[in-house]
């Protein structure tokens, strides 16, 4: 593990820099702060820090000190068919002003129904009627916040019915109406391909790619449908999978270093093992740094 | 029909059918893959409460439990988006729970882990300088109307049975069988610096530290203290709040806001 010292310039730049970056988790404050390990940025869930005080403030603070940061928000519910949750909207601008993050993003996913929260990132049909919903909140997220947020694709389990619209094609057209970012989650469009019979380099084509500011991967777990074909489950809870890694050069092949996170959240390992799967992502986006542009290596 | 509020309805209800509407690409039943997500739900919520109350969960063990949590979970699904505090119902619905009515203290030791996260992520607040209490406390005329402010943290809890022995016993990995769980205990709950303390008091103690809390004046605060039986300890239960540093502000004025002493 290496260290290094402080970098004010990526610590105060305006968006997160096109390098390797981990979930942060409490079991690994300290070690963070003592060994300050060279790596692109840190990122958390929001909704965990909406606390009044304590450890989680006083070691995020600290570690802000150092490195850049995404606040990634998973109970704003923008899928949802309800209004938006406006005490939670305020609860997230104030750690926006509070941390300064450099990213925010939120799912195409509802998470809250009629008051109740269900902690989990909840499908959605893609018709007129939800695309129209879906561009309300965003519109709503961005004017509130103040700030262009990303939105994550989704990993999904069932399709609906009633889906008019192609996955790619929805979030492109929210894309365009709304100017928000993508937050490529390239382990969600590979568990989503898999569980619903899509061509992944088809469905990655589809998304709108020039607006992808963030990449997540992570790994999945493998169960079966009822026909006994694969159903992968986005556990966050393994190693990223070989076939998500090579999605991910597919990916950056099409859109170039970008900021990729490695997502733990289950079954959380040591630090060093984190570390160590951030520099395999890290190898790669370093290659494209320092590789001439397309046309020139031709 | 509303395909959320079907779905919503069918997540937190195992007797609910798989909602309709939904369709998988190769044919098979969405209700296995549906499945999917009922599961994610309910395991995310009983593992966070999992989490929450350790020392509840080792004493029922994890089926138990599970079971008991998964009843809560149906009961009151989370009407907050802050996973933390979900459990802040929790001990209310064991002490009606009825299969756990054989272990009448389960309820208390799930109060006392819930106080713990609650002071786990209290407010901050700087603890006055030992000197500048000293100074207050030496003018004796003027102790009896100061008001002493606790650590937003800072908690009391009474039980009638003994929760702190057995809380601790968990701790420490000795049999909890040993602990009497027939003796009324009390427990202050005080995060100092980073570390949540959960400290055995006298019931005395506990009664001064609670009408401290409560903004009581320190005439006041020890009155209720002698009014337990047992006798109160004016200088141990200040002794406490000097060592864990709960002394946070005095107020010394009539109304208890003016001439705040802070850092």
């Amino acid at each position: 593990m290496t260290t290094m010292n402080a970098r004010p310039s990526s610590v105060q730049a305006t968006a997160l820099p096109a390098r390797a970056g981990l979930g942060l988790k409490p079991a690994h404050f300290g070690e963070i702060l003592a060994t300050l390990p060279d790596l692109g940025f840190f990122e958390v869930h929001a909704e965990n820090y909406m606390v009044p005080g304590g450890p989680f403030h006083h070691a995020l603070t600290r570690i802000r000190e150092h490195y850049p940061l995404s606040l990634h928000g998973v109970g704003l519910s923008i899928g949802g068919t309800g209004p938006l949750d406006d005490a939670h909207l305020e609860r997230l601008a104030a750690l926006l002003r509070r941390y300064e993050p450099q990213s925010f993003s939120e799912h195409l996913a509802w998470a809250s129904h009629g008051g109740v929260f269900l902690y989990d990132l909840l499908p959605l049909p893609y018709t007129g009627e939800t695309l129209r919903r879906v561009c309300e909140h965003v519109d709503a997220v961005q004017e509130h916040l103040g700030r262009r947020m990303l939105l994550e694709n989704p990993a999904t389990y069932v399709e609906f019915a009633a889906s008019s619209w192609a996955e790619g094609d929805f979030i492109a057209e929210v894309v365009r109406r709304t100017g928000c970012g993508l937050l490529l989650d390239v382990n969600n469009l590979h568990v989503s391909c898999v569980n619903h019979g899509r061509d992944a380099l088809a469905c990655l084509d589809a998304l709108p790619l020039d607006a992808v500011g963030e990449i997540h991967l992570a790994g999945f777990a493998m169960q079966q449908d009822a026909a006994g074909a694969p159903l992968l489950i986005d556990s966050h809870g393994a190693p990223v999978a070989q076939a998500v890694w090579a999605l991910y050069d597919a990916a950056l092949e099409r859109v170039g270093a970008q900021p990729t996170l490695i997502e733990r959240d289950n079954d959380i390992p040591p630090f060093a093992v984190l570390l160590a799967e951030a520099k395999l992502a890290e190898r790669r986006l370093s290659a494209l740094r320092t590789a001439l542009p397309p046309e020139l290596a031709a | 029909m509303n395909t959320q509020a079907d779905f919503a309805a069918a997540l937190l209800d195992p007797a609910h059918p798989c909602p309709a509407g939904l369709v998988a690409w190769n044919g098979s039943d969405p209700a296995s893959r549906f499945a999917v997500y009922r599961n994610n739900v309910v395991v995310s919520l009983v593992d966070a409460l999992a989490d929450t109350f350790p020392v509840t969960l080792a004493t029922v063990g994890d089926a138990f439990f599970r079971a008991m949590a998964r009843e809560f979970v149906f009961a009151h699904p989370p009407r907050s988006p802050l996973l933390s505090f979900h459990g802040r119902g929790f001990a209310d619905f064991v002490a009606a729970f009825a299969p756990a009515a054989c272990v009448p203290w389960l309820a208390d030791l799930a109060r006392l882990e819930m106080l713990r996260v609650e002071a786990y992520h209290a407010a901050d607040a700087e603890p006055l300088p030992a000197a500048a209490i000293a100074a207050l406390l030496a003018d004796p005329g003027r102790l009896p109307g100061l008001r002493l402010r606790c650590h937003p943290s800072a908690a009391i809890l009474r039980s009638s049975w003994a929760v702190h022995s057995l809380w601790e016993a968990h701790q420490d990995d000795r049999d909890p069988s040993a602990v009497d769980p027939c003796r009324p205990e009390a427990v202050l709950i005080v995060r100092s610096g980073f570390e949540v303390a959960t400290v055995g008091l006298p019931h005395a103690g506990a009664a001064f530290i609670a009408a401290l809390k409560r903004g009581e004046h320190l005439a006041a605060a020890a009155q209720a203290g002698q009014s337990v039986d047992g006798g109160f300890d004016l200088a141990l239960a200040f002794a406490t709040l000097l060592h864990r540093q709960m002394i946070v502000a005095i107020d010394s004025g009539p109304g208890g806001q003016d001439n705040e002493l802070h850092t």
